[in-house]
């Protein structure tokens, strides 16, 4: 009877201990081998946000979750899908907030009117400042 | 009763910033006669030996590790090293927060001591502006963050300092930043004083721009040292993350070289006399921002400032009142101060004109940057706002500011003609070109670093234009401080651009004995040696490592795991040559027993840190020559009054 209890806690406390320190996945650590591929997943790796950190892609993270979303990057690209294809996938499952890349969108327009604000105001500014001078 | 000392001294300091701030208001209202306004100074100068008092107490409970105090027992350990014991009292809220008062009543005490340039009306509201804003401080730091707070029960151990921060980085990078903030703390009690007293006049830039100065070179120092920071420690080569917290230190940085510029136009050309108060306030704003950001938690998200509020909304409560009431009194005095004489598009002021905007326009861009992912996560939209934004709106508005960089210099002040000039554009202009179609050829990437590239290139040779034909001996030193400056602008601008263009990534995983290549070098993985620290262990990989298969070096990358609190770094190993750096990172271990290695090539990445202190360098010497100009000036007055003195009892 105890030998079965202590079967039957070794068998669920497995999965928690298999879950800590299970690997990374392959790719997390480990380039592919064709250089033009790598390029491309390193391009869309560095406009991806990692989730579990601060202010940081996911190329410049060691958070586990960064390790398997640089993997889903790699195999994918080395599978043939297009960089815009997995950026889509990854925001269906994470949300824009994953992708650094600018999109114009309902939620983002003021980043891109200001700064074209910000040309108008100081083009203005030079106007009035020298029209009567120069 | 250290720690009482302590908080005592801070109070007896609060009590005088009071006194300070009435014998000012006194001062301005009744003329400086009054007895009041005599106190001013002596109670600024005291306020400053009392908080340093203050400060010498808090690093006096962190030396001896008194765990009955909270902030001691909640931050470092017994078992640190003494240098990261010191390091840690200001390497938490309180602490940082006591460091900046510190510098701050200091500052006060050394404007109160020595400038004597001003009128004494203005001087006054300059000294009651800084007692109203260091008030703010003390009422913080004694009402909601007390770093002297006792525990009812001494703790048995701390609970450690997070390993990442156990290094000398954390040792000075935050004091540097501060004294900037601080820095610039002055320059907007100055501007206040001279808003105040509508007096605003070149002499008041000339006591200004020391203050600028200083804050600006320990800006530079500060986001230098913290870039390479974070580029040695995080592990992954990268050295500019547009994270908030960088931004919050970059924005005060911009607004103060704006702020510089405009206010040696003031002082040269009694010129754009609005514009430099205006840049004054919001160089303060930005420091404050900067604080408010960093201290609140609102960084980590919107919702965890609304969970513990009281410190942010301190902070924000302050950074209203200030800023709210600079741009009131602003508003109210803008109109009847003149804007000062005139010039032409084509004059140094000028070009001094472009710096201030395009720069106003960064700090504007990076700061919607940062602010507006907070903004809609208020309502529950989350957008990440990072380099792939950053990088190319700032470059729109960065690269005319370098173009006129080149050639403004040359320019004579009020009035000039582009074509006296017009060899040096058109030699800059040839530079660009040049550069930009041989590095097109050459190397072909993305077109920011082709950009950057080719413009180093061309104010790199641009910054030494304006010491041509004259006696080099004979320039004034705050000339050889600008030259260097923006020289330093352009190294700093090749180390970006080479680190985009020319970097090269190897992840390899090596058996003991296993070699791999990266860009030039050859690696060999000798041995994996575990080894002890006093609070941590480590997995050392012993490299061994040949530049084009010349004699090998032998590095030792560790994998850290520290066990106070538990935590796991990298302690990655540069190999540094004139022409760029390795950069080694021990990984873990796979399950066919190989070693994870992560290496980069670097080519001239070093030069974005060494353009960084270059920068700073200028900004010193620059610094050096007013302040000897001031004190020549000074002393010749001195004479003068002296010999009229001896003239008049001769007579």
């Amino acid at each position: 009877m105890r030998a079965l209890a202590i079967l039957l806690a070794a068998l669920i406390a497995l999965p928690l201990a298999a879950q800590d320190s299970m690997p990374p996945a392959p790719y997390a650590y480990r380039q592919l081998d064709d250089p033009e591929q790598e390029a491309a997943a390193q391009e869309l790796m560095e406009t991806l946000r990692c989730l579990k950190c601060q202010s940081q892609s996911i190329a410049d993270s060691d958070a586990p979750m960064a390790g398997d979303m640089r993997h889903q990057v790699r195999i994918r690209i080395a599978a043939g899908e297009e960089p815009g294809e997995i950026r889509r996938w990854l925001m269906d499952r994470y949300g824009d907030y994953v992708s650094y890349q600018p999109v114009m969108s309902a939620t983002t327009w003021p980043l891109f009117a200001v700064p074209a604000l910000l040309v108008g105001i100081a083009g203005l500014l030079f106007w009035r400042r020298f029209r009567r001078r120069a | 009763m250290i720690a009482e000392i302590g908080l005592a001294a801070l109070w007896l300091a609060a009590a005088l910033a009071v006194l300070q701030l009435v014998g000012g208001v006194l001062a301005l209202r009744g003329g400086i006669e009054s007895e009041l306004a005599g106190l001013t100074r002596p109670a600024a100068i005291l306020q400053g030996g009392l908080v340093a008092v203050s400060f010498a107490m808090l690093l006096w409970v962190f030396a001896i590790t008194d765990l009955s105090v909270k902030l001691v027992a909640m931050n470092s350990h017994t078992m640190k090293p003494l240098i990261f014991k010191l390091s840690g009292a200001w390497g938490n809220h309180e602490g940082s927060m006591l460091l900046w008062v510190t510098v701050m009543a200091l500052a006060g005490a050394l404007i109160a001591g020595v400038e004597r340039r001003l009128p004494e009306r203005t001087m006054q509201a300059t000294l009651a502006a800084q007692g109203f804003v260091a008030l703010g401080f003390y009422a913080f730091l004694l009402l909601s963050s007390n770093p002297f707070e006792r525990l009812p029960q001494p703790a048995v151990e701390g609970l450690g300092l997070n390993p990442l921060l156990q290094d000398i980085g954390l040792a000075l990078h935050p004091p540097t930043l501060y004294f900037g903030y601080v820095g610039l703390s002055v320059a907007f009690s100055f501007a206040v004083g001279a808003l105040m007293t509508r007096q605003v006049t070149p002499d008041f830039a000339r006591a200004m721009r020391p203050w600028i100065l200083g804050a600006w070179v320990f800006l530079t120092l500060g986001i230098t040292a913290g870039s390479y920071w974070a580029y040695y420690e995080l592990g992954w080569g990268g050295y500019w993350f547009w994270d908030p917290v960088e931004n919050a230190s970059l924005m005060p940085w911009l607004a103060a070289t704006a702020l510089l510029h405009s206010a040696s136009v003031l002082a040269s050309r009694d010129a754009l006399r609005v514009w430099t108060i205006m840049l004054g306030v919001v160089a303060f704003s930005m420091s404050m921002l900067g604080t408010f950001l960093v201290r609140s938690g609102i960084l980590t998200s919107v919702h965890a400032f609304a969970v513990d509020p009281e410190r942010g909304s301190f902070i924000l409560f302050l950074l209203a009142l200030y800023i709210g009431g600079a741009l009131l009194l602003f508003a109210l005095r803008a109109g009847s101060i003149n804007e000062g004489e005139r010039f032409s598009v084509a004059s140094r002021e000028g070009a001094l004109v472009v710096n201030n905007v395009m720069l106003s326009a960064i700090l504007a861009v990076v700061l919607l940057g940062t602010l507006y992912p907070l903004l809609t996560e208020a309502f529950d939209v989350r957008v990440s706002v990072g380099p792939p934004y950053f990088n190319p709106v700032g470059a729109v508005f960065a690269f005319p500011m370098l173009a006129v960089m080149a050639v403004g210099p040359l320019l004579r002040w009020r009035k000039d003609s582009w074509a006296r000039i017009s060899k040096e554009i058109a030699l800059v202009a040839a530079l660009l070109l040049a550069a930009l179609i041989l590095c097109t050829v050459l190397f072909g990437t993305a077109l920011l670093p082709l950009l950057g590239l080719s413009f180093a290139f061309a104010v790199g040779v641009a910054s030494f234009l304006p010491l041509k034909g004259r006696n080099l001996l004979r320039v004034p030193i705050a000339t050889w401080g600008m030259v260097i400056a923006h020289f330093g602008i352009a190294v700093a601008l090749f180390g970006m651009a080479s680190e985009g263009a020319f970097s090269q990534e190897k992840l390899a995983a090596l058996e003991e004995g296993g070699t791999t290549a990266v860009g030039p070098w050859g690696v060999q993985l000798e041995s994996v040696d575990p080894i002890a620290g006093p609070n941590w262990t480590a997995m050392a990989g012993q490299l061994d490592v040949s530049y084009k298969g010349g004699e090998p070096t032998r590095i030792a990358p560790e994998s850290r795991n520290f066990w106070a609190p538990a935590q796991q770094t990298t302690e990655s190993v540069l190999v540094t040559r004139w022409n760029g750096q390795l950069y080694a990172v021990m990984g873990g271990e796979n399950n066919d027993g190989r070693w994870q290695l992560r290496l980069w090539w670097k080519p001239f990445v070093t030069f974005i840190w060494y353009g960084g202190l270059l920068v700073a360098l200028g900004g010193a010497l620059a610094l050096i020559g007013r302040v000897r100009v001031d004190l020549r000036r000074r002393s010749v007055r001195r004479k003068l009054a002296m010999r009229r003195n001896d003239e008049k009892a001769l007579a």
